[in-house]
């Protein structure tokens, strides 16, 4: 996620981090590569020239020139504003009533119906009880699609493909008393906000239920247009906030840094994933420093602490600072690292991630690949576990026919755990110089 | 329905926005730096990209120059070549060269771009011109999916091969050829799950239907289609990258381009990737699919209203 615009902006960043001087020019060239590197992302070009206007206003102004470190300083406001652009804080839902509407709206294929069944699922955890709507007559199986995830996380649905969509939703409020729901949400058809038609539908549907919140499902991977769009739903029917799906590719998602700049309304939810579980709450302060490769520590600390097992780090911990790490330690981390998740996006929390070696980010974690990884380092003897070098080629090659693999994929293990040793020792030499809190309270827990 | 009508229609409400812009550029005032930055901006903000706007400026320029071309409009006739230039139409209407086996169409794509939408359009336009279309409800994962092409396969009046949710699509491919063959099919029309390119196991997993299909067919799958929504920004380019690497890509569909998006970035495919895209969804009804002409693209694109 976000993964090219970091890599990007660590870049140039980088270049006048270490300055002890800056000149207008330094700040100049900067501000032209940012400017490059968010368009490239797709934020929206008018955005992208207040957000560079805003940054240089600073950069160029005393809190810069006069600080001892002006190339941090810079690093500094582009990381504030970028996060005062996404909206501070994270903000949450409107379902404070003792009976909530929330409806779904947005382009076609954006992914309202399954962000609705994840919003159910959420909410349902929260201890609500939510009706889905189907309100989508348009598309064929729309509401068949939503009936089926429905009844996958065993959760209610109305509708009624006879009906029209405004009187589905307009009689899901007493089926939401009858049927004791304290939370509505509704599902319409997808649209495009220059058809008027469809567009004032959707206003009926409003004026017709009364929605607390009215959220815009809007795809990650959107180009400059996400705005145009975003726009004409607000002008419409005034949306209260934004969710922004597929964000689980590798889209540097320029819309988040858009939508809100435009419409002045929160992203509230991501959805990063298939799954009804794969919802997740928007904080932009993380997804700010995430974007400038400063890593996102804190939610890999939330995520290895739940995942974990504390002692076991602890141990981990010691051989690292020792640097007896050995093959045996390495199989066992890749366990722990399957129960946190993919481990792209593990790589993408740390700080710095952009600079990883080539060998390390070129290793696909896919289940088959950790298969062969534990065959290997299953069919080397205790010794060689504890100590690779001895490993030549005629053990390679014994090693390769035990674990049902090629000599290849054995060199290719070793150069990666090779690779591995060496960052830890790069890890270590920092950790002297003093790492921030936070990166060793991450490495405590967390030693990759 | 006249085709360039039908075309123009399609992207008529852009103009508002993207050629709206353009016109304005061309209309008044001198041909100085702030016009061709002027011109640069506008490209982008029609997802163009920088790359291939930056050199799309640079050739004007140098058109300019070379020409000593001092009215607007001239400036204009010169961007539409240099359009025109960047992009070539893909192939429309495929069919592969055997009379006694079928030709396989697939699409792929990701999540929510119109691929199952697509699948019928394109079933419906060979059914039109007197093809034996057979539809493959591939998508076998997303929820209704194979309900949705259903409802479709008959609105286009076509067969259509599925199986149960969640089975394995390449299985379902293998059988649809050899039901396609018993069935006398011209055009096998192959719908399939949306998938993030990112994804190493999906990617792999479409390797699988290619394989499948190649092996049951040599020669198929006959033209593989990378459905791109037209309001997807630079990530189109990395989707057209992956997907090609599991299964070469002979052309893109861009659909949803009745909307405000300007679908700028199918010159960053082409002058990236060298794909070309041979058909463009204008609309939800089953006839709204159009095959792409570059000089019509080009000439709705920076015409004057």
């Amino acid at each position: 996620m976000f993964s090219n615009l970091a890599e990007k902006l660590q870049g140039t960043l980088r270049k006048i981090k270490g300055k002890g001087k800056l000149n207008e020019k330094d700040v100049d060239g900067a501000m032209r590569e940012i400017r490059l590197a968010l368009l490239e992302a797709d934020v929206n070009f008018k955005v992208v020239k207040d957000f560079i206007a805003a940054v240089k206003e600073r950069a160029v102004g005393h809190e810069v020139m006069e600080s001892l470190t002006p190339g941090q300083q810079v690093v500094k406001i582009v990381n504030e504003e970028m996060t005062r652009l996404m909206g501070q804080e994270h903000s949450g839902l409107e379902t404070g009533k003792s009976r909530t509407a929330i409806m779904m709206v947005g382009l076609q294929g954006s992914g309202k119906t399954t962000t609705a069944i994840k919003l159910a699922r959420h909410l349902r955890g929260q201890g609500r009880s939510p009706l889905l709507v189907g309100a989508d007559t348009y598309r064929p199986g729309a509401v068949k699609q939503l009936e089926k995830m429905a009844d996958s996380i065993g959760e209610k649905v109305y509708s009624n493909l006879e009906e029209d969509p405004v009187d589905i939703c307009r009689e899901a409020l007493q089926v939401a008393d009858r049927e004791n729901c304290d939370v509505i949400i509704y599902d319409t058809a997808g649209r495009l906000h220059i058809d008027d038609e469809m567009m004032s539908e959707m206003a009926e549907i409003k004026k017709a239920v009364n929605p607390e919140e009215i959220l815009l499902v809007v795809d990650a991977m959107t180009g400059q247009d996400a705005v145009n769009a975003a726009a004409s739903f607000n002008d419409s029917v005034g949306l209260s906030g934004v969710i922004l799906t597929k964000l689980d590719g590798d889209t540097r998602g320029g819309a988040a840094l858009s939508v809100l700049a435009v419409t002045g309304c929160p992203v509230k939810f991501v959805g990063v994933g298939e799954k009804t579980d794969a919802l997740e709450p928007f904080y932009p302060d993380r997804m700010a420093s995430r974007i400038l490769g400063m890593g996102d520590v804190l939610s890999l600390i939330e995520k290895a602490e739940a995942s974990i097992d504390q002692d076991k780090a602890k141990e981990m911990e010691q051989k690292l600072r020792k640097q007896q790490f050995t093959l045996d330690d390495f199989k066992e981390q890749l366990g722990q690292l399957r129960s946190m998740g993919s481990l792209e996006d593990i790589m993408e929390m740390l700080p710095n991630a952009g600079s990883l070696p080539k060998e390390l980010k070129q290793m696909s974690f896919n289940e088959d690949n950790f298969k062969r990884i534990d065959a290997i380092i299953g069919s080397m003897t205790k010794e060689e576990r504890q100590d690779p070098s001895t490993i030549n080629s005629s053990r390679r090659q014994r090693i390769a026919r035990g674990s049902g693999t090629t000599v290849q994929d054995v060199n290719r293990l070793l150069n990666q755990f090779k690779q591995m040793q060496k960052m830890f020792k790069q890890m270590g030499a920092a950790d002297k110089k003093g790492m921030s809190k936070k990166m060793k309270k991450m490495k405590n827990k967390f030693p990759f | 329905m006249n085709l360039f009508k039908q075309f123009k229609n399609g992207l008529s409400r852009s103009k508002t926005g993207f050629m709206g812009r353009l016109d304005h550029l061309f209309d008044s005032g001198d041909i100085d730096e702030e016009f061709y930055d002027e011109l640069e901006e506008t490209l982008v903000s029609g997802d163009v990209g920088v790359q291939a706007s930056m050199k799309l400026v640079d050739q004007l320029r140098e058109e300019i120059s070379k020409r000593k071309i001092k009215d607007k409009e001239d400036a204009r006739q010169v961007l539409q070549e240099l359009v025109v230039n960047m992009i070539s139409p893909g192939k429309t209407m495929f069919t592969s060269a055997s009379i006694n086996e079928p030709t396989v169409i697939l699409l792929i794509g990701v999540n929510g771009t119109g691929k199952t939408t697509s699948a019928a359009k394109l079933a419906h336009l060979y059914k039109q011109s007197g093809n034996e279309v057979m539809l493959v409800a591939g998508d076998t994962f997303r929820a209704a999916a194979i309900e949705q092409l259903e409802i479709w396969a008959e609105r286009a009046g076509v067969d259509i091969v599925k199986q149960k949710s969640g089975s394995d699509s390449a299985a379902l491919f293998y059988d649809a050829i050899n039901a396609a063959r018993a069935r006398n099919v011209d055009v096998v029309i192959g719908d399939t799950a949306g998938r993030l390119h990112s994804k190493y196991n999906l990617m792999e997993e479409l390797n699988k239907i290619y394989r499948v299909v190649e092996r049951n067919l040599p020669g198929a799958p006959h033209q593989v289609l990378l459905v791109v929504d037209a309001t997807t920004g630079q990530n189109a380019v990395v989707q057209a990258k992956k997907f090609n690497e599991s299964m070469p890509i002979d052309g893109l569909v861009l659909a949803k381009l009745d909307g405000t998006a300007r679908g700028g970035i199918v010159l960053n495919i082409q002058e990236e990737l060298d794909i070309p895209v041979c058909y463009i969804g204008t609309g939800e009804k089953i006839e709204d699919l159009a095959p792409f002409d570059p000089e019509m693209f080009s000439r709705a694109l920076l015409e004057k209203n």
